[in-house]
């Protein structure tokens, strides 16, 4: 009752990436409202997929393990999820901001009537007073998102209704695990309790898991382009930076809408998020949807014709001039100069 | 097998690419007349499936409804040039401040007035980027989503094969009637405007629209049913009021932070040569490259 309950997805033999960092904010936003971490798992072999869930600060695992359970379908995980929060009464409830976690949470929500906030970068815990009611509501979850294009940051509650419910993206959050796991309980559900034969109205007929060929998120160094960048020929050169550099290239929202790089290059809130050693943002101006992807980064130069453009204030250097211009000096004097 | 009855969910948008500094209103709610409105770009991606599935089955009508203020009656225009068989505005004061639950409740309520066999709509509005109403109408409605859709591939009375888009790789699934789905920004975009349907629905107008309207317009207009977009307000589709609207959603906006940037010390060089070879010197001998 009254705890924090993380969905967490799995992608064949281990837990993804996303909900372990859930797992690791739901443990510290816990620590504050003195309450437990419970994590659910649905699939159709689940071994011992509960330690990693356990070592990174879940007190309780749900597991509801079926052969029809073998990939995520909609209706059959929104049936359990509502189950389980129906019985257990959580006050928070965080999903990924995946494919999954974007398609699961809103029929979720609607079937309980809560609010949910999709897409947060930030979660906190803080009262909220209603003047209209003159109702003090405390320890409410603050679901702080970027809205409107990026161009406002607005922090979403939710008063009256629980559970609390949130999708955040994949790399917002830190992921730690725990020196000691937590000496957790597995809680087995039985799958005919929860889910209805109607449940699996959609059939899925094939699926190829594409592993991403691009990996932008490990990359150490990344070499990104904006709209400013002007065509998909003009991204070469970015290419030949991140090549000699040994990084990887990325790009904004409006570069990828443009067609100068393709999508699953793209950084920011509705791309990945990245954390790498240097960032070169080259022609970006900085919109907050695309910083709230590389704002964390270790070091970030920017090359900009414009020195007035947001990124810079947020740059260790800012090189005012044409990207077209620079980048191949930066080519040029790595290769004189490094061994 | 039978010609199909489709809904596509369109929303007119503010374009939140070019926003001012009165485009927020002092509750926190989004000032949407002072932006220009355009047609949700994802809707246009489910308009797109909608109409190729008519083309595919002849007979198969297409209509949008939107809910929005009387000018988003622009939305069923532009699905009306597009080959769209007609539309449908929401529209009502009583529906303003609305979150996601709230206008699912709005939608779904209209939508049983109606028959369908199918709902497409886009994935997500680019003024709030949330993916939420679409899985939430179907929840409402009782009935399947599939959402992430890149293209209906294969129709028959049995159902459709469709192909989504997923973070990493690719799912075919097959899906009964009715069902509801959402269009990613992968899938082809739309057609553009037929000449003729321009000259044939340029002059449509919903009631309130036609309010202002010289006699000589009104009485064309009345000549002319197929020029009449119809308007549905909360009584119309039968709604709950305290389910719509600022009472009806869960989720409030406690603050509104205009995205100040915080200022770190940065330094600035120019693109001059030496500057830029100290720079990439300096970063050698840190480690940070190399």
């Amino acid at each position: 009752m009254n705890n924090i309950i993380v969905y967490c997805e799995t992608n064949g033999n281990s837990v993804a990436e996303v909900s372990l960092e859930l797992l690791t904010k739901a443990r510290s936003l816990a620590g504050q409202l003195k309450v437990d971490v419970e994590g659910v798992l649905i699939g159709s072999n689940l071994k011992d997929l509960e330690k990693p869930l356990f070592a990174h600060g879940a007190n309780v695992v749900h597991k509801v393990e079926d052969a029809r359970l073998e990939f995520y379908q909609t209706l059959p995980h929104a049936s359990i999820i509502c189950e389980i929060f129906a019985k257990e009464k959580p006050q928070i409830g965080l999903f990924g901001a995946t494919t999954v976690g974007r398609d699961l949470a809103p029929r979720v929500a609607s079937a309980l009537k809560s609010g949910l906030t999709a897409d947060c970068t930030s979660l906190e815990i803080g009262d909220h007073y209603e003047k209209k009611s003159d109702t003090t509501y405390k320890d409410l979850l603050y679901q702080i998102r970027p809205a409107f294009g990026g161009n406002i940051v607005a922090t979403i509650i939710n008063p009256d209704t629980r559970p609390q419910l949130a999708t955040v993206r994949e790399g917002v959050m830190k992921r730690e695990e725990l020196a000691t796991p937590v000496k957790g309980k597995v809680k087995t559900w039985n799958v005919a309790d929860l889910v209805k034969d109607t449940d699996f109205a959609i059939e899925i007929i094939e699926r190829h898991v594409e592993e991403k060929k691009v990996n932008i998120k490990g990359s150490h160094i990344i070499v990104a382009g904006g709209y400013g960048i002007g065509s998909r020929e003009n991204f070469d050169i970015l290419y030949e930076l991140a090549d000699v550099l040994g990084g990887e290239v990325g790009g904004t929202r409006a570069a990828v809408d443009a067609g100068y790089i393709d999508h699953d290059r793209q950084i920011g809130q509705t791309g990945v998020t990245v954390r790498p050693k240097l960032y070169i943002a080259c022609g970006i101006s900085g919109q907050i949807q695309h910083r709230a992807g590389m704002m964390e980064s270790s070091m970030i130069i920017s090359i900009n014709t414009d020195p007035n453009a947001p990124i810079n204030n947020i740059a260790d250097y800012v090189i005012i001039g044409d990207f077209a211009e620079v980048v191949p000096k930066m080519i040029r004097y790595y290769k004189k100069n490094s061994k | 097998m039978k010609p199909l009855k489709i809904i596509v969910l369109a929303k007119q948008v503010p374009d939140t690419r070019n926003v001012g500094k009165d485009a927020m209103k002092a509750d926190g709610t989004v000032n949407r007349a002072a932006l220009e409105a355009i047609f949700n770009p994802e809707d246009l991606n489910a308009l797109e499936q909608a109409l190729r599935i008519k083309d595919m089955m002849p007979g198969s009508e297409v209509s949008i409804l939107t809910m929005g203020p009387g000018r988003a009656a622009e939305i069923i225009r532009e699905g009306l040039y597009r080959g769209t068989d007609g539309g449908v505005l929401l529209t009502d004061r009583k529906f303003a401040g609305s979150d996601t639950l709230a206008t699912s409740y709005a939608i779904s309520t209209a939508i049983r007035n109606f028959e369908y066999d199918l709902i497409i709509a886009g994935r997500q509005a680019i003024d709030g980027d949330t993916a939420q109403v679409g899985p939430q109408v179907a929840e409402k409605l009782g009935i399947p989503q599939v959402t992430y859709v890149e293209e209906v591939e294969k129709i028959d009375a049995s159902g459709m094969v469709i192909r989504r888009r997923l973070d990493n790789g690719v799912e075919h699934v097959k899906a009964p009637f009715p069902v509801l789905l959402t269009v990613h920004s992968s899938a082809p975009d739309c057609r553009p405007r037929i000449a003729r349907n321009v000259m044939k629905y340029k002059h449509a107008r919903t009631l309130t629209e036609l309010q202002d309207a010289t006699e000589d317009y009104t009485r064309m207009f009345n000549d002319r049913p197929y020029l009449k977009i119809r308007e549905m307000g909360v009584d119309d589709i039968g709604a709950d009021v305290e389910a719509l609207g600022l009472s009806g959603s869960p989720t409030k906006v406690k603050t509104i932070e205009n995205v100040v940037f915080k200022a770190k010390e940065s330094k600035a060089i120019d693109s001059s040569d030496s500057e830029i070879e100290k720079l990439i010197v300096e970063l050698i001998e840190n480690h940070t490259i190399g």
